[in-house]
């Protein structure tokens, strides 16, 4: 189901659903969930450009209970830092998996370890200090889910 | 109450200014995620950390607000170009309120 769709066409299902307050029965995956709202939210509206950030993580995850992430932001011009950076995980049961915050000391970059309940499209926003939202997109297939649902 | 025990490790505590310092940190914590259920059907309430920081002298470096998707034992690595020499503090919180510390000493020559 996600092999065969582009990310605009599951960005536009997942928005749908949303709307429509009803669940996309995509085979045996949950309905996702409101991450589309979340990335609004986080953005105050503002649609973030694909590209120059660097979400890292296993193309398979047999364990979805501890998954690593790396995300880092390419070098942003001289005089603007990265914020913030939003993971949020579409077919999770919520859909904000963690914010990490920068500050003016920071290199733009984190690591961690998360649960993803299933296999799925992860998405990271860079909130950059210009104003300006920077985002990736990166998908994980999940052998055994890892939200204790 | 649960034993935290936050782990840190610097790559370097002595650095020339401008230079980058590596950070790991992991504590010890059961993340509970609240999507749960107790044998009984229950649910088991969510309990996790939800809040971490880290700061040098009081000046904030990197933080972060996890929800139910970040492991149990969070980990995390940032990197950072201290600007001063000083003390380089650790700060998790969890649901309760609880506030687990740790502090490092950092040199910029």
């Amino acid at each position: 189901m996600w092999e065969s769709m582009s990310r605009r066409e599951v960005l536009n299902v997942g928005a749908g659903a949303v709307a429509a307050g009803v669940g996309l029965t995509a085979g045996p995956a949950r309905a996702l969930n409101d991450y589309a709202e979340q990335i609004k939210k986080f953005t105050g509206g503002k649609t973030p450009v694909e590209g120059r950030v660097k979400l890292d993580l296993p193309e398979l995850a047999e364990n979805g209970n501890t998954v690593p992430l790396s995300v880092a932001v390419e070098a942003p011009m001289a005089g603007v830092h990265v914020e913030e950076i939003l993971v949020v995980a579409p077919a999770n049961p919520n859909a904000r998996v963690i914010r990490f915050r920068f500050s003016p000391m920071s290199v733009p970059e984190a690591s961690t370890r998360i649960r993803l309940a299933e296999t799925q499209n992860v998405i990271a926003v860079a909130k950059l200090s210009d104003g300006t939202f920077l985002q990736a997109t990166r998908q994980i297939k999940v052998t055994i889910g890892g939200c204790g649902g | 109450m649960a034993e935290f025990k936050p782990r840190i490790r610097l790559d370097k505590k002595e650095v020339k200014k401008g230079e980058t310092v590596d950070v790991k940190t992991l504590v010890s914590h059961i993340m509970e995620t609240g999507f749960r259920h107790d044998p009984d059907g229950k649910l088991i309430p969510r309990m996790i950390i939800n809040t971490f920081t880290s700061e040098l002298n009081g000046k904030f470096v990197f933080g972060c607000d996890l929800e139910s998707a970040v492991s149990a034992n969070p980990y995390f690595e940032f990197k950072f170009k201290p600007e001063e020499s000083g003390t380089l503090k650790f700060t998790w919180i969890d649901d309760e309120g609880v506030r687990i510390e740790a502090t490092e000493t950092i040199t910029v020559t």
